[in-house]
């Protein structure tokens, strides 16, 4: 995918508990530059905990997360925004009573280029012209619906300019329409270099966007590699069995 | 979106602080700042025009509860943190101030930055110690400090204990004599709230004021955007408490006494509040129009025998009807009915 084959993140034995339960426990990988790599499993393995960890909304409770050379264990989030990471959150987020404009360039000048308001507001425009939402900028976020606030939250991470971009189930919840439009989104982004951790649970679409996918169960790692082989892989179906609806999913996709 | 452009590998410089430089989002662009402008430069002239010492004395009280109001806006409105105890920034100054001018002779306008200083250290302070508490537990804390402040002071010799201190009034020769001191601090009054209403302005369309309007919304999720959420709020408190410390100086001289009853009253507090609210909390309006509006029905009220002892319980049946009906306050409800009016009624 990239020129660059230099590891833009590495996660080293990231354990997280919470009480007596191990939401994430003992994950290790790497993320070369400008790959995509997809992060799947049965809900409540441990996906969103996992970026949790790594944007520093939870502190891990053991392991290392380097992100462009950087050890930032145990940073605070808008610290790990300044080294150049954004994400989106499962259950949107938007920042309900500012329009939808204000959002994204709270987005843009908040990211790591510390952008003033004016050329936060010129970026801004423009990837609230990619996203489709350009003749909304004056709504409030309030007012969108569930399609919108997820392009929104996209918008809101893109404006930052992130290296890395953590997308948390960004097709879920969306018709047929709308995840060939954000696929084709992520496609886009991924042409700009863009790393991008994706998680999904719409096996057709994360094959078309993702070099590789690595599965989550019960908070650990248990498969790595190409889409197609991941798949047929018996111990990510097994990991599936429990939940039929997304052994379908998983299934039509390969 | 060029990865390849190289960024400052590690933590960033914190500029969560006062970049109040761009105003492209909105601004002095919009009629909003010179409505405001206006409202204040013809009710603060009224007093000259109808050369009434009467109707000084009312604009002086709705003047300084429009700046103490928009004061406490922008921890309120703008961050979305309720300050309950926000009169001890008011108190505090007008002790330290009075403190200086009649223990070492200071004069008013030193003594008044003093007092400013005092109230945005302490400010200072409280970030650090209670800004982390969310909703209902940050304001119960903001009553305890005001409660703890008051208890101390008033077992403080130095501040004179219950008793408080005095100014003699000897020191209003200095200033012209009695009549022409009235003068003098109303118009400090006057440029003080012309002053912080541009402040609230000037932050409201800075990249600052974006940070704190993210928090008010969703502060976990202004900390994933990159908002420095702690020294933001921080900021925030230090930038609301600074005014209402100076004002704090000013009203109690020209009152030439001040005592930790008159100081710190707590009911002074939910009246601010009732302020901010009935105008509209978070706009730059809400404040003056809220704060204009209950000055005047309270000294309607006070002039009826019914109601003078039961201004609290108006204050509060005010704000519960204003949390039930209008939230928004006048100026949101005004924004909302009138979309076209959106920008002017920032
Ligand atoms: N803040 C939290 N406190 C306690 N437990 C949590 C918290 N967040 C997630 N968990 C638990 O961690 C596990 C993994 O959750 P999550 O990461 O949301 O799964 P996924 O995103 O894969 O569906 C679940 O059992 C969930 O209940
Ligand atoms: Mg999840």
């Amino acid at each position: 995918m990239s020129q660059d084959n230099g590891v833009l993140l590495q996660l080293r034995n990231v354990t997280k508990e919470f009480g007596g339960l191990t939401a994430v426990s003992d994950v290790t990988f790497d993320l070369p530059q400008g790959q995509v790599l997809g992060l799947i499993g049965p809900n409540g393995a441990g996906k969103t905990t996992l970026f949790n960890c790594i944007n520093g909304v939870f502190p891990v409770t053991r392991g290392q997360i380097i992100f462009r050379g950087v050890d930032m264990t145990g940073w605070k989030p808008y610290d790990v925004v300044s080294l150049g990471l954004a994400r989106t959150h499962q259950i949107v987020r938007p920042l309900q009573e500012l329009t939808v404009l204000e959002n994204v360039v709270a987005g843009s000048c908040y990211g790591h280029e510390q952008r003033s308001l004016s050329q936060a507001e010129e970026i801004a425009l423009e990837v609230l012209e990619f996203l489709h939402l350009a003749e909304r900028r004056d709504q409030l976020a309030a007012s969108l619906n569930v399609a919108q606030k997820k392009r929104l939250e996209m918008a809101r991470a893109l404006a930052a300019r992130p290296y890395l971009l953590l997308l948390d189930e960004v097709l879920a919840g969306l018709n047929p329409t709308e995840i060939a439009e954000m696929v084709q989104v992520v496609l886009r982004i991924r042409e700009q270099g863009v790393t991008i951790l994706i998680i999904e649970h719409v096996m057709h679409a994360l094959m078309n966007v993702s070099d590789r996918v690595i599965v989550l169960d019960h908070g650990e790692l248990i498969a790595e590699g190409l889409p197609g082989e991941i798949v047929n892989d018996p111990k990510v179906i097994e990991a599936y069995l429990g939940d039929p609806a997304l052994a379908e999913k998983l299934m039509s996709g390969g | 979106m060029s990865s390849s452009k190289p960024a400052p590998v590690g933590k960033a410089i914190d500029r969560g602080g006062f970049d109040l430089s761009a105003f492209k989002l909105g601004g002095w662009k919009y009629p909003a700042f010179w409505l405001a402008i206006g409202l204040i430069l013809i009710g603060g002239f009224i007093p000259v025009f109808t050369g009434s010492n009467s109707w000084r004395e009312t604009m002086f009280l709705i003047l300084m509860a429009v700046s103490l109001a928009s004061s406490l806006n922008i921890i309120l409105g703008y961050t979305g943190y309720v300050s309950f105890g926000h009169i001890v920034f008011f108190g505090l100054g007008g002790y330290v101030g009075l403190y200086l001018i009649t223990a070492h002779g200071w004069s008013l306008w030193t003594a008044a930055l003093m007092g400013g200083l005092a109230a945005g250290t302490l400010a200072l302070l409280l970030g650090k110690a209670i800004l982390h508490l969310r909703g209902a537990y940050f304001a119960l804390a903001t009553i305890g400090v005001n409660e703890a402040v008051r208890t101390f002071i008033n077992n403080f010799d130095l501040f004179g204990g219950a008793v408080g201190l005095e100014i003699n009034f000897l020191v209003y020769k200095d200033y012209g004599g009695p009549a022409t001191m009235q003068w003098l601090t109303y118009w400090a009054v006057f440029g003080l709230t012309l002053f912080i209403v541009v402040l609230s302005y000037g932050i409201k369309f800075s990249r600052f004021g974006l940070g704190l309007l993210s928090i008010r919304e969703d502060e976990d999720a202004a900390m994933v955007l990159g908002v420095r959420t702690p020294s933001a709020k921080t900021w925030a408190y230090v930038l609301s408490a600074i005014v209402p410390g100076i004002l704090g100086v000013i009203f109690f001289f020209r009152n030439s006494s001040i005592a930790p009853q008159e100081a710190f009253r707590l009911h002074r507090s939910i009246e601010l509040i009732v302020m901010v609210m009935l105008g509209g909390q978070g706009t730059v309006l809400g404040p003056l129009v809220g704060a204009t509006t209950y000055e005047a029905l309270r000294s309607f009220l006070l002039t009826s025998p019914l109601f003078k002892d039961l201004q609290l319980a108006f204050a509060g049946l005010l704000l519960l009807l204003i949390v039930l009906f209008v939230p928004t306050g006048i100026v949101g409800w005004l924004r909302s009915r009138y979309r076209k009016l959106w920008r002017v009624l920032e």
